[in-house]
């Protein structure tokens, strides 16, 4: 399996590793007694660790580079498991059934604490589809998505603070703000695209922040509002457990929306011209899509979803501070889309829910969360591009007679 | 033969100092071929990027007289606007949406004739239903057209080059021009093809679509064009039938150098 020749690359990977981490595992400086330790043994480890590592990578490339040509050569049109499952309403329905009586029956199984770790990761799950409209769909890549969450939680808390207005009054409003904010931010981007329109997007999310740290007069800057109302239920006075309960019923209303209205945006004249301005610019408005228009919309409605989300995370945690709306948010939510698989709207649900539950669960091993959430990236990037599950195109049938569509 | 349908009179374009277009005067009458020729970097595809609202002239008008309306000039319009105004443009090299499959490349032809928009998507009243169903189907019937039935739900990718070039004649069909201007639309293909591309570019005249093609292989030009227009150096060189523009010297000149011999 392995030949004599790429073992002897592995031992030179190997030479080289113990080369470069010599400095740092071997010498070892004791500062009281003024010696210096020499760990030889380390350098056997780093040499024999990298060396099995190197081969097994070997093997692991070799084979896929085998599947991939016996693929190529056998030229299978076939979808994927999960296709076929998505593609078959006799498993789609039973399947999907089962996670929502799964989703309604959570609460009364489980404590509190998991009810409040699954609302936030449902919560992740909007702001990811709303994010993939932006992104995965249009391909506008925008790394300031966060400052719309931010307009949304803000427009909650000040509205609430200076004139009393109720959750139910201001989600509408929040959202309505938020996607005047896109077209705010899409105004100016509209000529720029890839790594550019990303730095504008960077910039914008950070204005938004740094404002809401530093106008104190306007949003009491760092130290926050706190006292936000949570959700009212026509009325009734909720205990703690209650109101987070009901919290978790309205995330999975709102999850069920979502999916709802973007994959029927998805599969609309608007989707299509969204995907046409992400293939080719050009081509998309030589063909008469006007593409101020279609970028606008596509910021807009994108900067919806993370508005609807911000006030209902006003509600949730009851107090807000910019420290909640940092790049990093932006960064994770940008991560679930690329993850899930950019476009695919299960991809997304099932990236937020990976994405956001993992480290809570991991919580034992925190020290080296952000370790594994960079690995678990880079192998995504390297074995699976395309993310969980990617998007397939929509196949339209045409019947002569009615012209019906499936 | 009547109005000219498209006509282009003085169109000059400057890239800093370089003049790319120089008082250019071309028309293309209704239900007629116009091939534009010239060597290699004469301004032609400049010329196409010129009318079809890509780049903007810095000299010159470019109006279109649509049957039975009123005169539009086309200088500053946007590209996206000209094609409303029932001008499509195919490209040199290939630009399909590559990741979509070939019925919804023909399907966002459709664009600027129907009206959706985000409350029709989500609500998907009557009318939406409607409008998306005449889109397959008019997108179908273009496909037919085209020969890549087939094909409706494969990725445009995965064409091959022919069939690629004839679905972006679709999808520029499909925006309802009545002019079609056409980047070359034989290069890289082999002589069948272009025997095929030669009958495909026939009966669409026949069926009285007017076409103006920039072309380089001869036996198309000289087969197809009712007139010729030759560029050379971003000006017009000559103008006439294939016959006149074959025995040009100017033409041969441009194309073979001083020694026109041949």
């Amino acid at each position: 399996m392995i030949s004599l020749k790429e073992s002897k690359r592995s031992a030179l990977v190997s030479l080289w590793f113990m080369f470069l981490t010599f400095p740092i595992m071997v010498i070892k400086v004791d500062a009281i007694e003024k010696t210096v330790i020499w760990r030889w043994d380390n350098m056997f480890y780093v040499g024999f660790g990298s060396f099995i590592l190197s081969i097994f990578g070997r093997i692991f490339f070799e084979r896929q580079k085998h599947r991939r040509e016996r693929k190529l050569a056998e030229k299978i049109n076939k979808h994927n498991l999960i296709q076929i499952v998505l593609r078959e309403p006799k498993y789609l329905y039973p399947l999907a059934t089962a996670f929502f009586l799964f989703a309604v029956t959570f609460p009364h199984l489980f404590s509190t604490y998991q009810i409040n770790v699954m609302t936030t990761a449902l919560m992740y799950v909007v702001l990811g589809l709303g994010l993939n409209i932006v992104v995965g769909v249009a391909g506008l890549l925008d790394l300031g998505y966060v400052a719309f969450y931010a307009v949304g939680a803000y427009s909650y808390a000040l509205l609430n603070f200076h004139f009393g207005m109720t959750f139910w009054m201001v989600l509408p409003l929040g959202a309505l703000l938020a996607a005047l904010f896109g077209v705010l931010l899409g105004f100016p981007v509209l000529r720029l695209r890839g790594d550019y329109l990303a730095i504008v997007t960077l910039a914008f999310g950070e204005i938004i922040r740094l404002v809401m740290e530093n106008w104190n007069a306007f949003s009491q800057g760092p130290s926050g509002i706190s006292n936000i109302p949570r959700p009212g239920l026509f009325g009734f006075d909720l205990t703690l457990d209650q109101a987070i309960t009901y919290l978790y019923y309205l995330m999975i209303l709102m999850v069920l929306i979502t999916i709802f209205v973007v994959n029927r945006l998805q599969n609309s004249r608007l989707g299509r011209a969204w995907v046409a301005l992400r293939e080719d610019e050009i081509a998309c408005q030589a063909m008469g899509i006007d593409k101020t228009k279609t970028k606008l919309t596509a910021f807009a409605l994108g900067a919806t979803w993370a508005g609807l989300v911000g006030v209902i995370f006003a509600a949730k945690t009851t107090f807000i501070n910019p420290a909640s709306f940092t790049f990093l948010e932006s960064a994770i939510i940008l991560a679930i889309v690329v993850l899930g698989g950019m476009g695919s709207i299960l991809g997304v649900i099932i990236g937020a829910i990976i994405l956001i539950l993992l480290p809570e669960y991991l919580r034992a091993l925190s020290d080296y969360r952000m370790l594994a959430f960079g690995a678990i990236m880079v192998s995504m990037m390297v074995f699976r591009p395309q993310g969980i599950i990617s998007n397939v195109r929509r196949h339209y049938q045409y019947r002569p007679q009615k012209g019906e569509q499936e | 033969m009547s109005e000219p349908i498209l006509q282009v009179k003085n169109l000059g374009m400057r890239f800093g100092g370089i003049k790319a277009l120089d008082e250019l005067d071309l028309d293309v009458n209704s239900g007629e071929i116009v091939a534009l020729i010239g060597p290699n970097g004469a301004g032609k595809t400049t010329f196409f990027n010129c009318v079809t609202g890509i780049y903007n002239p810095t000299q010159g008008d470019v109006t279109l007289s649509p049957p039975e309306s009123p005169v539009i000039r086309l200088n500053g319009l946007k590209p996206n606007q000209v094609a409303e105004k029932g001008m499509a443009r195919t490209f040199q090299n290939i630009r399909l949406f590559q990741k979509m499959t070939v019925l919804e490349n023909v399907m966002i032809g459709r664009h600027c004739r129907t009206h959706s928009f985000i409350f029709g998507a989500i609500l998907r009243n009557k009318s939406t239903r409607l409008e998306e169903q005449e889109t397959i189907e008019k997108s179908y019937q273009i496909l037919q057209k085209m020969g890549l039935e087939k094909q409706a739900n494969d990725l445009a990718s995965n064409l091959s080059y022919g069939a690629q070039r004839r679905l972006e004649i679709g999808r520029a069909l499909a925006t309802e021009p009545f002019l079609l201007l056409l980047d070359e639309p034989a290069a890289g293909m082999n002589p069948q093809e272009t025997q095929e591309l030669i009958k495909l570019i026939n009966r669409l005249q026949q069926e009285g679509q007017s076409i103006l093609l920039i072309e380089h292989d001869m036996k198309l030009v000289m087969e197809l064009s009712h007139r010729i227009f030759v560029m050379d150096y971003g000006r017009r060189i000559a103008m006439g039938t294939p016959e006149e523009i074959r025995n040009n010297p100017m033409v041969i000149k441009a194309y073979l150098g001083e020694s026109a011999d041949a």
